[in-house]
């Protein structure tokens, strides 16, 4: 009897979960069709870090002032800036981040104080040859003012007043 | 040949110059009729096997909630030509030290049996290659065949893997093969015919005279368990269809290619088109299987409701062949449903079920249709 008992209960449960699988098998699909559509990435993602500007202005908030640079664990940011006439903070001109030495911290981003760096969405990076140990923020910056129709602001540096920049942006 | 203008069913004054009947003549003569039999299987066969690895895949897909093949084509529809093309342009490998007759031999012995099977099963009232007086025999005789190829292939291949999957195929279907008579057996004292297209025709009024259900209550005016004698016949039917599964080398019964334990199983060492046969046959094999579950219990080309009109003629057994085939092809998906639901069993489970449940079960309804059968004799 005890036999007759478990294999109807046994048969039962394999009812249910056929009943299970037919009901998922009428649901839609959650595919995503990788090249031809892309997830966006939640805010709390963290890409490689990118130069954050000023929606109106299309100006950068990065100074240069260095403390990101300082502040990495990892001496993968190299930055330069520059004061343009008339003004008496300095603006970005050069901003090397090595993104094969990063390791996502986020203490660069913590440590700025004008709020001038974030994190990105980026994570489609896989390339050959590698470009990501010598990644051109400014350039990265500029694409991105000019895709949404303003004019990017990085002062041009003067022939005779190179040197001088050097000096002051060396982390 | 006025049978055959009553079969289409048209006016003989419209029939006699169409071009129609001339063919119909034409196909109906004996050389050109099994020629095109003969392309018909094969053509059904060889569309069945690429297509339902493309349904397997796609259920697949939609059990886990995934697209499935979706590249190839529209809705990935030219995924078994693009599979074909590159199983054909694969070499084939005959591993040292094998039997190469036998390695190359199985996969054709593999493939053949579902094709000479097609030719004893009715497609239709009058769409069946040949009339068999004996087609349910031949359809097993056939069948078992299958378990041998697997046999041969795997002890063929020199290889651990492969000789262990031969070793489980054969327990597996000597295992399930008895259960599977036993519940054919009930049948046939039933039905007392062996022909496949007389014992459709027993089944013809309506779902309540399939042989599923025709044991619990006759219609015909005998009550409960009269001429079906069978008061289990649905459980009967699930054996069959259980031991079905297991003759096929389905999930969760896929001893034979269980791969997470055995690499591929049998078919370890083959490449190239010598493990797409394997694979073509193993579906081939499943129509066949749900071929004959469908005509043994769920009563073949006839339709659910009533009876289709003979007047209806042509239209009516093209009618026929749809419900054949939506049947079959119904079985056909639920096999592909359970191989998406259930894992894989171990092997004492396997036999378990077979040797503790299902001979038991099997034997004693064949004990109750007999006893049922001669009951009326005595009052």
């Amino acid at each position: 009897m005890n036999l007759v008992t478990e294999t109807i209960s046994g048969f039962w449960t394999l009812i249910t979960g056929l009943r299970i699988t037919i009901k998922e098998f009428f649901k839609p699909t959650i595919t995503v069709h990788y090249p031809r559509q892309t997830l966006t990435m939640p805010k709390r993602y963290r890409g490689h870090i990118e130069l954050k500007w000023n929606e109106e202005t299309g100006r950068a908030n990065c100074t240069a002032c260095g403390i990101c640079a300082k502040a990495c664990p990892s001496a993968c940011i190299v930055l330069d800036g520059l004061k343009p006439e008339g003004e008496k903070k300095k603006t970005v001109t050069d901003y090397q981040l090595n993104y094969t030495l990063c390791s996502l911290c986020k203490l660069c981003i913590e440590a700025c104080p004008f709020d001038a760096i974030q994190h990105s969405g980026r994570y489609n990076l896989a390339s050959v040859p590698n470009p990501w140990n010598d990644m051109d923020l400014v350039q990265r910056y500029k694409d991105q003012v000019t895709r949404v129709g303003k004019t990017p602001f990085v002062p041009e540096k003067p022939a005779a007043a190179a040197p001088a920049a050097d000096q002051n942006a060396q982390p | 040949m006025s049978a055959l203008r009553d079969l289409c069913g048209l006016p003989e004054t419209l029939i006699a110059h169409t071009m129609i009947a001339r063919i119909l003549e034409l196909i109906s003569s004996e050389p050109y009729r099994s020629l095109l039999y003969l392309v018909g299987i094969c053509a059904f066969v060889a569309a069945n096997a690429a297509y339902l690895v493309w349904v397997e895949r796609k259920g697949a897909g939609r059990f886990q909630r995934r697209p499935g093949p979706d590249e190839a084509g529209p809705w990935g529809l030219l995924q078994p030509p693009a599979d074909g093309i590159k199983l054909l342009s694969k070499q084939l490998l005959v591993p040292p030290g094998a039997d190469a007759i036998l390695f190359r031999a199985a996969p054709l012995m593999v493939m053949a049996p579902p094709l000479v099977c097609l030719a004893v099963i009715p497609f239709g009232d009058f769409v069946l290659a040949r009339n068999v007086n004996i087609g349910l025999l031949m359809v097993f005789s056939f069948g078992s065949i299958n378990v041998m190829a697997l046999m041969l292939g795997g002890w063929a291949s020199r290889n651990k893997y492969a000789i262990i999957s031969a070793a489980r195929v054969v327990s597996q279907n000597v295992a399930y093969e008895i259960p599977m008579l036993l519940v054919v057996i009930t049948l046939l004292m039933v039905t007392g015919t062996m022909n496949l297209q007389e014992i459709i025709v027993q089944q013809a009024g309506g779902f309540w005279n399939w042989n599923i259900l025709r044991g619990i209550w006759d219609f015909s005016g005998g009550g409960w368990g009269h001429i079906g004698g069978n008061l289990l016949a649905p459980v009967t039917f699930l054996i069959f269809y259980i031991c079905m599964l297991a003759e096929t080398n389905r999930a969760p019964f896929d001893m034979a290619e269980a791969e997470s334990e055995l690499v591929a199983g049998a078919f370890t060492e083959y490449g190239g088109m010598g493990f797409g046969v394997f694979f073509m046959a193993e579906y081939a094999n499943i129509v066949v299987g749900c071929s004959l579950a469908t005509l043994l219990f769920l009563g073949g080309w006839q339709s659910p409701v009533g009876i289709v009109p003979a007047s209806w003629g042509l239209f009516g057994t093209l009618l026929g062949v749809g419900f054949f085939l939506a049947k079959m092809y119904f079985l056909v998906f639920s096999v592909v449903w359970i191989r998406w639901t259930f894992p894989r069993t171990q092997f004492y489970g396997l036999l378990n079920l077979s040797w503790k449940i299902l001979i038991p079960v099997s034997l004693f309804t064949l004990l109750l249709t007999s006893v049922l059968l001669k009951l009326p004799r005595l009052f």
